[in-house]
């Protein structure tokens, strides 16, 4: 809301010596928010003048400039001489203005801000320019910027200051109105608020006396949406001059208001719903035709908006018709046919308290928001109908020479003030000052509420223009916004004792730090995704990953909905610092995918007059697609990089495996490795991480059609793991350390199997073989002329201990034996 | 050796004259002192104290003598061979000392050579400072609730007092997912999960609640459509406005530093009530006189927004199934990309979300 403080003194009796800053602090701190103070800041002399010669000299850079005599009154003139009259010289160069035309100058010594300097005599194109003639952009003002401004003629005279002629001179208060503040949406409350913020007298201009009475003014309107109708009123004005200027004053306080000045008629209607906060509407009688109707729409019915726009209605919307149909759309928008124009003499005024809830869906519906649908939606005072009619109708009578017609239409009644009931002591309890009823209920009466005490319980009648005070704590904020938020005192509660972190969460954590610690760098990008990044990920029609969330509203057509992958976020990350310059990256990121699988997405939706039941609580969780965590990771270049110390090592599927393994290792979990064939990894290079026989992500090389289609380095690769089965798998304790302190044995064993055998299976074999086996390593693999085809080599180093004794001989040749003889049975390997 | 011979004069006995010994010694002392190497050194033992050196010889013709002899050619020759080893004990300390001196001035390397085989990881900072947050509230004996992001929309919105017909749930703020019966949205805020504790706990209810919410912004260095939050609710027997000061108060110090306060000042939320928007003292002018006015930080304010906050509407607790007769409670919330992006002066936010390895890399581990 933007509120002219020439115009908000109307009236409250601001205090002279208050700043306009002071003005703005008190109003935030009563929930009015000071977004900014809007004023020219232009200063100096800046004049009207008159041109009274003009002569056109080209110049050699092709401008042609106007070197201007101009009349800027005996104050400022300079005087005549043989060769010209009384007046400045000035070089301009636009072209909208003649010779004769009134004129906006700034002397030496103005100050525009728009401009950003002080205006000086200098000289310029083979003059001295004494002034500037000046541009609505150069003053700061909006409007057409391609020429000077050029005044009416008579509007004022050569020297006249035009600061005050613009409206250059007054503040303006952009203030931010909460939703439940629609009173503030007008001159009267915001008024009222200054008043009680300030302690000073405040006029309310809706307390005129109403236009009351029978007669042929009295237009007659049928209600038969009462329920979104209450209050419906009209009454007729004739004779109106529709070729009759606004005045200056209204003007700048329509315009200050931030409304564009239209014609008298219109100014005037805006003019009152700015200052009541009461929308009104203003009808052509000559263009009406037979009884206004109000009504719900009927399904498919169509209205041409007053912008021209050809609307097809929804049962919701309520309608303003008369017998050709409807001709507006009641509390929105007017129809094209019936509104105000050029030639209207005589003007139905109807000004109505419309349900809120039924203009806000009609407003969002169309998507039509508009000074008025902001005002009804929030809830007007629904008991000024009349009154702002009344208002209208004088001005129209007083500006535009118009006669009011006898009679008034007043179909409806304002609905009942509720009563609320709060104890006396609530504001004290809610806020944690001590603020003592007598207080509590002055602040509540100087907020216009009617408060009877009963010992210690209150019972308050909001105000009629306050429908959004409904519930006992509403009063509080009230008293709490006249007592101060600023005198809430500190006391830092003490909570029950907790039980920390959850074992999830603590997990997540430690996953962060380890992958950290891999040297993995953490992204965190967005979770939006699309069927052309699926499609570069090589995901067929049958992957599940393919069943994506999608948005009603997705910011990006390529982006319709929710990630099912993390790949896609960091593969894009992965190509943004590749083509940064990064030849070697690693990155991680932990977040939720949406899995919503087959399933239709459908949530109940349930009242909020009671708690859900248990079971309707489970059924609404249900009815949420699955969001686990995820943990993924992309590396592409050197996993070590060459230097001085040697050669580096470029990335290979078993770093991302390792990774994998390294994360699970340290939740204590066990996971199994097992060849894999999925998208969008390399057929031969994808490891299945498998967790209590469940897989539960995937490793390895990326396909290299994948590696193509986003612009990646050859040979990178990715991992990606359900966290939450990880987190879910994780013991609470890992486990107890125990070891022998018996000398070890070791032997090495070197073991051929068919090439297609994994070496998992054979190490576990080896490294379940027998009791006195402490742990199996692969130190390598080899395949090569010495071995027959299709075969390869496995070099195991075993290290043998018993718990209780020294091996012997003869002990650790069994061992070794039986570990070759379970290796044989599990994996076919004979000993080299 | 010679046999014993009583006729025979020690005096004559050559090695074992005075001066014979005292030549030996002196050669031998010379010959350590000369000794440059440990090699060199253990020559010069074989010559002057080996079995066949002068001294050793010498001290064998001992046996030969008279009786009466032995005693005085006895001293003379171990004092001399007591001499040379302790000589030969001395060098050898000062010879070692030089080896080892040289051998660790042979073995010395270019400490600055750099050892970047391996990259270094980092934590992004919206990761740890919601940690950190969640750490200043556990030890506060709070605890850390979390909720999913897809979120239906009773939840989001009716559970929280904004009906049907509230400007919040308007297609421009909200994501909505399709279709529109689905009834579901992404989370416009994280206070969805105050409602599922509320549902879910028994009072009294002490949670801190991080996470990732969705907004229709369009991308640009100042918004982003995917942001960061941290909420706070308390509900319990007796809580006030006052509590929730203090509550905040101590977070401010406990991010800020101490001397950080906060301030309130009136607003609007559906779901709470009376509701107050917080300002942060600013950490870098302290609203100090002389120093506001330049501040860049805070913009010459002396305060900072920090978030917004309020008195749970009995209305929500309600429908969250929480005896408004018995329990009241305070919530808040801030934006945490909004509070890394101003405490360290990033002016772009999207630095946040591109993914560039310097921005997180920057942060290290922990902020």
């Amino acid at each position: 809301m933007r509120v002219p403080l020439s115009w908000l003194r109307d009236y409250v009796d601001l205090p002279q010596d208050l700043s306009t800053q002071q003005l703005a602090d008190r109003l935030t701190a009563f929930d009015l928010k000071l977004e900014e103070i809007v004023s020219s800041g232009v200063s100096g002399p800046l004049v009207v003048g008159r041109v009274l010669s003009l002569v056109k000299e080209p110049q050699k850079n092709g401008k042609t400039i106007n070197w201007c005599r101009v009349d800027v009154g005996p104050e400022h003139n300079e005087p005549a001489t043989d060769d010209v009259p009384a007046g400045r010289g000035i070089v301009c160069g636009a072209h909208n203005f003649v010779e004769g035309d009134l004129v906006v100058v700034s002397l030496p010594g103005t100050v525009l801000p728009a401009l950003g300097f002080e205006i000086t005599a200098r000289k310029t194109y083979g003059h001295v320019s004494d002034g500037m003639i000046c541009s609505l952009a150069e003053l700061g003002l909006p409007g057409d910027a391609s020429g000077i401004i050029v005044l009416e003629p008579g509007r004022a005279e050569p020297g006249d200051d035009a600061i005050a002629l613009l409206g250059l001179d007054q503040e303006i208060l952009d203030l931010e109105v909460n939703p439940d503040r629609a009173y503030a949406l007008s001159m009267r409350g915001v008024a009222r608020d200054a008043g009680l913020a300030l302690g000073v007298p405040f006029r309310d201009p809706a307390g005129l006396e109403p236009h009351t009475g029978e007669g042929a003014g009295a237009y007659p309107v049928s209600v038969e949406a009462p329920d979104a109708c209450p209050v419906f009123t009209t009454l007729t004005v004739t004779g109106f001059d529709p070729s009759r200027p606004t005045p200056d004053w209204m003007v700048r306080a329509v315009e200050g208001a931030g409304m564009r000045s239209i014609s008298l008629a219109v100014d005037i209607t805006n003019f009152v719903m700015l200052e009541l906060g009461q929308p009104i509407h203003g009808y052509d009688k000559a263009a009406l035709r037979g009884p206004i109707v109000v009504r719900q729409a009927t399904e498919g019915e169509k209205l041409t908006t007053l912008d021209g726009v050809t609307r097809t209605l929804a049962a919701s919307d309520l309608l303003i018709c008369d017998d050709r149909g409807p001709i507006g759309l009641a509390g929105v928008m007017g129809g094209e046919e019936v509104e105000l124009s050029a030639t209207t003499t005589d003007v139905v005024v109807e000004a109505a308290y419309f349900d809120p809830a039924t203009i806000a869906r009609t407003a969002r519906v169309h998507k039509l928001p508009s000074e008025a649908s902001k005002r009804f939606e929030r809830g007007i005072d629904p008991t000024i109908a009349t009154a702002a009619a009344t208002r209208v109708a004088q001005l129209m009578v007083e500006l535009g020479g118009a006669t009011l017609e006898p009679g008034v239409t007043v179909v409806g009644e304002p609905p009942a003030q509720p009563v609320i009931h709060a104890r006396a002591d609530l504001a004290a309890r809610v806020t944690g000052i001590d603020i003592d009823a007598a207080t509590a209920v002055s602040a509540l009466e100087g907020n216009g509420c009617a408060v009877e005490v009963d010992g210690d319980e209150l019972a308050v009648t909001p105000p009629p223009w306050r429908p959004d005070l409904t519930d006992p704590y509403d009063l509080a904020e009230e008293v709490l916004r006249v007592v101060g938020y600023d005198q809430v005192p500190s006391i830092l509660p003490v909570a029950p004792a907790g039980r920390g972190l959850t074992k999830a969460q603590r997990l997540r954590r430690r996953a962060g730090m380890v992958l950290a610690g891999q040297g993995l760098v953490e992204v965190k990008t967005f979770p939006f995704a699309g069927p052309a990044d699926l499609d570069r990920l090589g995901l067929d029609a049958a992957d599940d990953r393919r069943r994506q969330v999608l948005l009603e509203n997705p910011l990006s057509a390529e982006e319709p909905g929710m990630t099912t992958t993390l790949l896609v976020g960091l593969l894009k990350a992965a190509v943004l610092n590749l083509g940064r310059g990064h030849s070697d990256v690693a990155l991680v990121e932990t977040g939720r995918v949406f899995l919503p699988g087959e399933r239709e997405l459908e949530a109940p939706i349930y009242g909020v007059d009671r708690r859900p039941t248990d079971e309707e609580l489970a059924a609404l969780d249900a009815a949420l697609p699955r969001q686990p965590w995820h943990v993924g990771l992309v590396m592409a270049g050197h996993r070590e990089r060459p230097g001085w110390y040697g050669a580096g090592r470029e990335v290979t599927w078993a770093d991302a495996v390792e990774t994998v393994r390294v994360l699970a290792a340290s939740f204590h979990v066990d996971v199994e490795v097992r060849a894999a064939d999925v998208r969008p990894w390399h057929p031969g290079r994808c490891a299945e991480v498998v967790v209590d026989g469940v897989v539960v992500g995937h490793a390895g090389e990326l396909h290299p059609r994948v590696v193509r289609d986003w612009g990646l380095p050859a040979r990178t690769v990715a991992a990606e793991v359900d966290l939450d089965a990880l987190v879910a798998a994780a013991p609470e304790q890992g486990p107890a350390p125990s070891f022998s302190t018996f000398p070890v044995a070791k032997e090495d064993l070197a073991l051929v199997v068919d090439d297609a055998v994994p070496s998992a299976v054979v190490h576990d074999a080896l490294a379940g073989s027998g009791s006195v086996v402490e742990s199996v390593r692969l130190f390598d693999v080899y395949t090569g002329e010495q071995l027959p085809e299709g075969k390869k080599s496995l070099a195991f180093s075993l290290r043998l201990r018993a718990s209780d004794h020294t091996l012997g001989d003869e002990e650790i040749k069994a061992a070794r034996e039986a570990a070759v003889a379970v290796a044989a049975e599990a994996a076919g390997a004979t000993l080299r | 050796m010679s046999a014993p011979n009583s006729e025979y004069d020690p005096v004559e006995v050559t090695p074992l004259r005075a001066d014979e010994v005292e030549r030996a010694r002196d050669e031998a002392l010379a010959a350590i002192a000369e000794a440059s190497t440990l090699e060199q050194l253990k020559q010069v033992r074989l010559d002057h104290a080996g079995d066949r050196s002068p001294l050793a010889l010498a001290n064998r013709e001992i046996g030969a003598l008279p009786p009466q002899a032995r005693k005085e050619a006895g001293q003379r020759v171990g004092q001399a061979r007591g001499a040379v080893s302790k000589a030969l004990a001395e060098r050898t300390t000062v010879l070692e000392a030089e080896a080892e001196e040289h051998a660790l001035a042979e073995e010395t390397v270019d400490v600055t050579l750099p050892w970047d085989r391996t990259p270094r990881g980092a934590r992004h900072p919206l990761t740890t400072v919601q940690e950190h947050v969640a750490d200043i509230f556990t030890a506060m004996g709070w605890e850390v609730a979390e909720g999913p992001e897809v979120e239906a929309e009773w939840l989001n919105f009716d559970a929280l007092n904004l009906g049907p017909d509230h400007p919040a749930r308007t297609m421009q703020d909200t994501f909505w997912v399709t279709p529109e019966k689905a009834a579901m949205v992404l989370r416009t805020h994280t206070s969805p999960v105050q409602a599922r504790t509320m549902l879910t706990r028994k009072p009294p209810i002490y949670v801190a609640v991080p996470g990732r919410v969705f907004r229709t912004d369009e991308l640009d260095a100042t918004h982003s459509p995917v942001f960061h939050q941290v909420e706070g609710l308390a509900i319990d027997e007796g809580l006030t406005m006052a509590h929730l000061k203090g509550t905040l108060d101590h977070f401010a110090q406990a991010i800020y530093g101490e001397g950080t306060t906060t301030r309130f000042r009136p607003s609007y939320f559906p779901f709470t009530e009376p509701s107050a928007e917080m300002d942060l003292l600013c950490y870098v002018c302290h609203n100090e006189p002389g120093a506001v006015a330049e501040c860049r930080t805070c913009r010459g304010e002396g305060w900072i927004e920090w978030g917004g906050c309020g008195v749970v509407n009995p209305r929500v607790l309600v429908a969250c199934g929480v005896d408004p007769e018995r329990y009241s409670g305070f919530a808040f919330g801030i934006g945490l990309d909004r509070t890394i992006t101003g405490r360290y002066d990033i002016a772009d936010l999207r630095d946040l979300i591109d993914g560039d390895i310097r921005f997180t890399e920057a942060f290290g581990v922990e902020l």
